[in-house]
């Protein structure tokens, strides 16, 4: 029984990393920039949820509204701070991301003061009984439910429509795309967007597992995240997700088992450097 | 004086560490987010061998060791893994390290490791020692710059592939460089260690190691004079901005941005644009 409840939180753990991992991945694999700051949009995602569900009452609502918002802050981060960089070798887009992400922390501090923020009545609490002496929370059932939802759809897009076909073609080859017609400006601020948004939604649902928003909380996605896409091979979005899920099993299991030895975040970097050296190109990265 | 001296040590501290980064970094071009790690290997032997009444001026060498044997470990890993994803090693690294640091009961544990005695040089005599010692790397960095071993580590950091083809032992050169930028950055935590007399798990982290690559990157990649220019005045730049307090961390981070977002080559790179404009007058 025990092994049945550590494998789900594995798996609630690992779809949250999913769909924090893959807009890091979709900007990755267009742009090759380490984008760090990506976890602060997760962080306002989270803000935004708890304000508009306190303000509403609607979680439903909360969600749409951090989706859009932080995409149009990803847009923004995008054309302010990374665009002017993208000629420069790369570490200089990754500091300023760093410093992008320390500063978006202060701001939250400041603004939303230093103990964060709660649910005021948390929405979808309690829970079902799988089978007998198996219990699921409502949230911890929504986070599976929206990361295979929003996963799927995102599939489809990136497979059988117009747009997934230009966005794959830019990816591949910009200039090549750009000679048949694909506005890859475009394509670039909805990378932002859509990735943004994905953050979001994990931050909503973060601050709904934990019933608290607070300026630190990524900081710990803001690394984990980089050591996945590396993991899964950069830029690959499949290895992305097998990534994420393995590290959310693993750390689930591997607290409890080997947790006196290393804690959670050493686990997850040890596992990383075992596999980089045996696999340098990631799982399913190519060279 | 007593402010004035801790002041002058913690500069020459970091010089000594950001120069270290800046001979991995900089010179060979291998990128480290982890470079605090080392520091912290160092300070860690430093400060058990301090407890048990070793003398200072043993600590040094054998801190260094340490550092250069795991930076050793790591510069193999930089043969297998490059650019994007030696940073994520690098980074890695740091997280074991003070994963590892924080589960063991002989090196304190979360509390760490205080009351290290003072050494016998008293503390004007230590900061003379740190800023000889950043000195004596600074000089060894300048000579390296110029000799052929320079251009060997640019024509590295450029390209690797080429250098191979050019019959440059490139993994040869790397080694190099990760063993003595690593146990110089041993050095740099032994005399952290003396100089603040406790080492915790929470000085040597991820934090610490974008700090320092902040330095060299402010002061411009490379660049020996910038470096030390900016890891002197960085070092010491919360306490010159405690009027802001409570946007200190703020107006640092936007500092930081704002240099990559105008000025990515730097300190050194502004330097040269101005030197440029007065010759061309």
């Amino acid at each position: 029984m025990l092994y049945l409840e550590l494998l789900f939180q594995g798996i609630v753990q690992g779809s949250i990393y999913a769909l924090i991992a893959l807009g890091l991945t979709l900007v990755y694999g267009l742009l090759r920039i380490l984008h760090v700051a990506h976890a602060a949009l997760f962080t306002l995602g989270g803000y935004i949820g708890v304000i508009v569900t306190n303000q509403t009452g609607s979680l439903a609502l909360a969600i749409l509204a951090a989706m859009i918002v932080v995409g149009l802050v990803g847009v923004a981060m995008y054309k302010l701070a990374y665009e002017p960089l993208l000629s420069k070798p790369p570490f200089i887009a990754l500091i300023a991301s760093i410093a992008l992400f320390i500063a978006a922390e202060e701001l939250f501090r400041i603004i939303f003061g230093p103990y964060g923020l709660s649910y005021e009545n948390p929405p979808l609490q309690g829970g079902f009984e799988i089978i007998s002496g198996f219990f699921l929370k409502y949230g911890e059932a929504l986070v599976i439910i929206l990361s295979l939802l929003i996963l799927s759809v995102l599939g489809w897009i990136s497979g059988y429509t117009r747009l997934g076909v230009s966005w794959r073609a830019t990816v591949t080859d910009p200039d090549m795309a750009r000679a048949f017609g694909v506005n890859t400006q475009n394509v670039r601020y909805l990378n932002f967007f859509i990735g943004s948004a994905l953050a979001a939604v994990a931050g909503v649902l973060v601050a709904l597992l934990n019933n608290l928003v607070e300026p630190t909380m990524g900081s710990v996605p803001s690394y984990k995240a980089l050591a996945i896409i590396v993991l899964g091979g950069l830029g690959s979005i499949r290895g992305t997700l097998l990534a994420s899920m393995i590290l959310g099993v693993i750390e689930s299991f591997g607290t409890i088992y080997i947790g006196h030895l290393l804690d959670r975040d050493a686990l997850a970097f040890g596992f990383l450097i075992v596999v980089l050296m045996f696999r340098p190109q990631g799982l399913l990265g190519t060279r | 004086m007593a402010y004035e001296i801790t002041l002058l040590t913690t500069m020459a501290i970091s010089v000594l560490f950001a120069l270290s980064l800046n001979f991995i970094t900089g010179f060979c071009g291998q990128i480290s987010l982890g470079h605090a790690a080392f520091m912290g290997v160092g300070a860690y032997a430093a400060a058990t061998m301090m407890k048990a009444s070793i003398s200072l001026l043993f600590v040094i060498p054998v801190a260094a060791v340490f550092a250069g044997v795991l930076g050793l470990l790591v510069g193999f890993a930089s043969l297998r893994v490059r650019h994007d994803f030696l940073a994520i090693t690098t980074m890695g690294v740091v997280f074991l390290f003070v994963g590892v640091v924080r589960q063991q009961e002989f090196l304190g544990g979360e509390i760490g490791i205080s009351g290290i005695q003072q050494s016998v040089l008293g503390r004007t005599g230590f900061m003379l020692l740190c800023v000889v010692l950043a000195g004596v790397f600074a000089g060894f960095s300048l000579l390296v710059k110029r000799s052929w071993l320079g251009f060997v580590f640019d024509s590295i950091a450029d390209n690797e592939d080429v250098s191979q083809v050019l019959g440059i032992d490139v993994a040869k050169y790397k080694l190099f460089a990760f063993v003595v930028g690593t146990a110089t950055a041993g050095i740099a935590g032994a005399l952290y260690a003396q100089h603040y007399r406790f080492v915790g798990p929470d000085s040597f982290g991820f934090v610490e190691s974008i700090s320092v690559l902040a330095m060299v990157v402010v002061g411009g990649i490379g660049s020996v004079w910038g470096v030390m220019f900016a890891a002197a005045v960085l070092s010491v730049l919360p306490l010159l901005i405690q009027f802001v307090d409570d946007y200190k961390i703020l107006v640092y981070s936007a500092l930081l941005f704002s240099m990559m977002r105008f000025s990515p080559d730097g300190l050194a790179g502004i330097v040269q644009r101005l030197r440029n404009r007065v010759r061309n007058r």
